[in-house]
């Protein structure tokens, strides 16, 4: 009999958001673990002990522990065969893998915690939201704007949604809704991101839908 | 969009290393880059991930200049060994149980293609001793004995300035 999937989660973490929509597709029922990412819960021993690199999100899936959201969404995609999260045609296949690195590498690094105490703490609170828009947002959503131009239908690289619009997804509402960031320059990402929020599979996995989310509202 | 490496293949244009890198193995099937064997091909997207995502992003000129135009100059070596750190010590985790000659096996896979550039040339421009991390010291050394890897070294490119071989042409200035 096989086990359950798990997965450890922050609700606000777009990497864990990313595994959330891909599980959703696939309709793979799973068991939410929450670790909270403000607590440092991800340092904790027990996760440790289960995960020894500490990232977030973490699937378990019998005795097989995954993280890196790109490595665990690639391995659903090749156990779990329904809906496809890859394009067969190799071109369109090679620019989700652009579109998801773009958001992987040059993004989401500079909008994750740690950065953003770091410059919270060494240059100051009001710095935070520069570092935000200049340095991520702007070349991330220009350079976006121009790669996905020959590209997009519904979604990103077509009218089927794939891994870039999983990858896309969460960094676009988390730039709109946490940084109030003005996509009004950006009316293909614009369009995205509306087109995404009326996805089931997305709606499931927003922030404020996930068991850790707060109750009662408040600034994070 | 000004990326640099681009591959242009036809009519592809497709940038960002990972990207390429993953397009050419799909492509090309000769001298695969990923293992057949599932547990072991998510242990090298991880892997790759770790460089790609949480190293190499740390390292970028305009968020060096940043901080030394915002912190202080000399915080800019805090803060790469501190990321760099972070990255090696979950590599040497997460390749443990898996490494051969090479990072997940005998066979040089995704992850060696990231990890080699990350180690090699590299860390002098930083100060950064890769002692501490024993397996990562292993496979340095090992990199350097593969002829592939060593053609694609900077001072055996075509743009590089004769006159600086040998010379460390880059600092945190």
């Amino acid at each position: 009999m096989t086990s359950k999937l798990q997965l450890y989660s922050f609700f606000m973490s777009s990497c864990s958001f990313r595994v959330r929509i891909a599980l959703n597709l696939k309709g793979l029922d799973y068991e939410y673990k929450a670790i909270n990412l403000f607590k440092n819960e991800q340092s904790h021993p027990e996760y440790l002990k289960m995960n020894p690199i500490g990232y977030v999100p973490a699937l378990v899936d019998g005795d097989i522990v995954l993280a890196d959201s790109f490595a665990i969404i690639l391995y659903l995609e090749e156990k779990h065969p329904q809906h496809p999260l890859l394009p067969r045609d190799l071109a369109k296949k090679a620019i989700n893998y652009q579109v998801a690195n773009i958001v992987a590498s040059s993004i989401q690094p500079l909008l994750a915690l740690p950065v953003m105490n770091y410059i919270g703490e060494n240059v100051g609170e009001d710095a935070k939201i520069q570092w935000v828009y200049k340095h991520a947002a702007k070349g991330f959503a220009a350079a976006l704007e121009i790669l996905l131009k020959d590209h997009a239908g519904k979604y990103a690289t077509g009218d089927e949604i794939y891994l870039a619009d999983l990858f896309l997804a969460p960094q676009i509402i988390s730039l709109k809704e946490r940084f109030n960031f003005d996509m009004s320059d950006y009316p293909l990402l614009s369009r995205l991101c509306e087109a995404y929020k009326q996805v089931p599979a997305i709606q499931k996995a927003l922030p404020e839908n996930q068991p850790d989310f707060p109750s009662t509202e408040g600034k994070i | 969009m000004g990326f640099v490496p681009t591959l242009l293949d036809g009519d592809m244009v497709l940038a960002e290393s990972s990207a390429i890198i993953l397009y050419l193995d799909d492509k090309y099937p000769q001298h695969p880059l990923l293992p057949h064997d599932l547990k072991k091909r998510a242990i090298n997207y991880q892997a790759a991930n770790i460089i790609s995502s949480t190293i190499q992003p740390t390292l970028r000129i305009p968020i060096l200049a940043y901080i030394r135009d915002n912190i202080g100059p000399d915080e800019r070596i805090t803060w790469v060994h501190k990321h760099i750190g972070k990255g090696f010590a979950a590599l040497e985790i997460l390749v443990k149980d898996h490494a051969g000659k090479y990072a997940t096996g005998d066979d040089i896979c995704l992850v060696d293609v990231l990890l080699a550039p990350q180690i090699i040339g590299t860390l002098e421009r930083y100060n950064f001793d890769i002692s501490n991390y024993p397996l990562l010291s292993r496979l340095s050394e090992s990199y350097k004995q593969v002829p592939a890897i060593r053609n694609a070294l900077p001072e055996n490119q075509p743009d590089f300035p004769k006159e600086l071989k040998g010379i460390i042409l880059i600092r945190i200035y």
